[in-house]
């Protein structure tokens, strides 16, 4: 694909300061990433104009707020192609959608000597939940593993996907690995066995075009953070049949129908998962970051980082004192770069970098069950995003021959 | 500024513990043992202590995995604390963890701590304030919990 370069950077002020006497380079986006001026100024606008509580009032500023937030959901319905917009239910962030799937769905579907199926990669966030759902309901959890080159290994996932599977968790991108994980040929396997697909989106939905019906995936989650949205937003897919069937995950205002004294009935779609006063401001934040991700085309968006990293990765893996995990072709490599330092600790690495204005993670990634099935404690991990620019990796590269140096050679001596 | 900053906190005696680090092995005959784990990055510091009949840290040793500051604050703080008494041992792990958050001690308390004193400079860097601390924390837990079982616990 043709390399598009973007040049974003004056939508986003945050990124023109100095870090430690250094131009900020902002290389942590798998953790959170930036807003641009369009999304703060529309939480000022709303909290300023229209705020007031959604679905109840009669005055003229909550039917405004009302409308700002379906809105917002009927923008995140058309950005991941969801049938309708009832099958997009607001939550905190992916967290909160995967949990909510295994305390409903999960547990009124699975049962002793059932098999839920995840992968090594998965973040904490769609591990936890199916291991203690596994353990209370006396099920099992089992672990697809990952190729030589680290992608995610097929051939053991159609092992591990059995008849007894009733539950495929999978991130469709890793936060560690940088790759994209074969959703829709999981969900094809998944489905052959009479299991439900669950997609962590995390990683995925602010770096490209997803389409959860193409997937046919059941349920699918992602944050707004990491898509320029506000924290504290985020948004779970699930098929209309599915949700329909699922109890509700917490009681309270809004998501009734009717409340007696000894029973209740709930609302319709989606509002009997989205209990109490919801993060109003949040999701029309949201809604504008995926407006502002649409104006720039996901497809620019791909072809942007995958400029960089066709640029950088090659110089990464061909340095000899540094170990790049994940896939060396660039092609199958996502922006999402770990990688250690022989000799040098990531803590040590980030802390050197930060005085170079290079801000990267250093740690697990909460990814603690991948750190150990691949014999490591922690990687540091530079992650790029759209307004990044391959100057950005070359400062990348200058601090880290600088960082080699000052350990190898010259601490002391400057 | 660069890397330069970077000398007030690598100073040379803290990457020598670094490399060649004192006292890192498990002790044999340990009276207190405990393994801390700094769950934010994965640090593991496994400190087992040998107190004499006199309630004395007759010996001390560590093993784990850890990042220049943790290692080197290990090294630095099994040099210090041996010898001493149970209750010196604890003063000086309050100094410490006083002196890297800022609050100050008289010159003779930083003094009793030797090496480690230079980590004083931890200060300018916050989110490593933690990797210091790691092996002092132990010393404490470890001092303080002498009949607690020895399974993992997070700092």
């Amino acid at each position: 694909m043709a390399a598009k370069n973007l040049d974003l950077r004056q939508d986003f002020p945050i990124l023109n300061q100095k870090v430690n006497d250094e131009q900020l380079v902002y290389l942590d986006n798998a953790a959170t990433a930036q807003r641009p001026t369009a999304v703060t100024d529309s939480l000022v606008h709303f909290y300023q104009t229209d705020n007031a509580n959604v679905h109840r009032g009669v005055h003229t500023l909550a039917e405004r707020a009302t409308e700002d937030y379906e809105n917002a959901r009927r923008k995140v319905q058309r950005f991941i192609n969801a049938a309708e917009p009832e099958e997009v239910i607001f939550t905190k962030g992916t967290t909160d959608g995967l949990n909510l799937v295994a305390s409903t769905y999960g547990e009124a579907n699975i049962q002793a000597g059932d098999e839920i199926v995840i992968s090594i990669m998965e973040h904490h966030s769609n591990l936890i939940p199916w291991q203690q759902l596994a353990i209370k309901k006396h099920a099992t959890l089992k672990y697809i593993g990952l190729t030589a080159d680290g992608e995610l290994d097929m051939a053991d996932a159609a092992e591990k996907i059995t008849d007894k599977t009733k539950i495929v968790a999978i991130a469709h991108a890793s936060n560690v690995m940088g790759v994209i994980n074969p959703l829709a040929e999981l969900a094809k396997l998944a489905h052959q066995h009479g299991a439900i697909i669950v997609g962590d989106g995390a990683q995925a939905v602010p770096h490209l075009a997803v389409d959860v019906q193409a997937l046919d995936v059941d349920f699918y989650a992602f944050s707004g953070h990491k898509m320029m949205g506000p924290t504290g937003i985020g948004a779970l897919y699930g098929k209309r049949a599915l949700l329909e069937a699922m109890p509700p995950y917490q009681f309270g205002g809004e998501m009734i129908d009717f409340v007696h004294e000894q029973d209740s009935t709930w609302a319709q779609l989606p509002y009997k998962f989205e209990a109490g006063t919801q993060n109003i401001a949040g999701a029309v934040g949201l809604g504008t970051a995926v407006d502002y991700l649409t104006n720039v085309g996901m497809a620019n968006v791909e072809a942007h980082e995958q400029a960089i990293v066709d640029y950088l990765l090659p110089k990464l893996v061909a340095d000899p004192d540094l170990e790049v995990y994940g896939p060396h072709d660039p092609a199958k490599h996502t922006g999402v770069i770990a990688f250690n330092v022989k000799g040098i600790h990531p803590h040590d690495i980030a802390t050197a970098l930060d005085m170079e204005g290079v801000a990267v993670r250093a740690g697990h990634h909460c990814a603690q069950p991948l750190m150990t099935y691949l014999g490591l404690v922690a990687t540091a991990r530079a992650s790029f995003y759209l307004y990044n620019t391959q100057q950005d990796a070359d400062r990348l590269l200058v601090a880290l021959a600088e960082t080699k140096e000052f350990f190898n050679h010259g601490a002391v001596k400057a | 500024m660069g890397l330069s900053k970077l000398n007030s906190l690598y100073r040379e005696v803290i990457l020598d513990h670094a490399d060649h680090p004192r006292h890192k092995h498990d002790l044999e005959n340990s009276t207190n043992m405990i393994t801390l784990k700094n769950p934010t990055c994965g640090d593991v510091i496994n400190l087992s202590i040998a107190m004499d009949d006199q309630d004395k840290i007759a010996d001390i040793g560590f093993s784990g995995d850890g990042c220049t500051i943790s290692q080197s604050s290990a090294s630095m703080m099994t040099d210090a604390v041996m010898g001493k008494d149970k209750e010196t041992a604890l003063r000086m792990a309050k100094t410490f963890s006083d002196m890297v958050m800022g609050t100050e001690h008289p010159q003779a308390d930083l003094d009793e701590l030797g090496d480690a004193a230079i980590l004083s400079s931890i200060m300018s860097f916050p989110a490593r304030i933690k990797c210091a601390t790691l092996a002092w924390w132990a010393l404490q837990r470890a001092l303080l919990e002498e009949d607690a079982p020895t399974d993992e616990e997070e700092a």
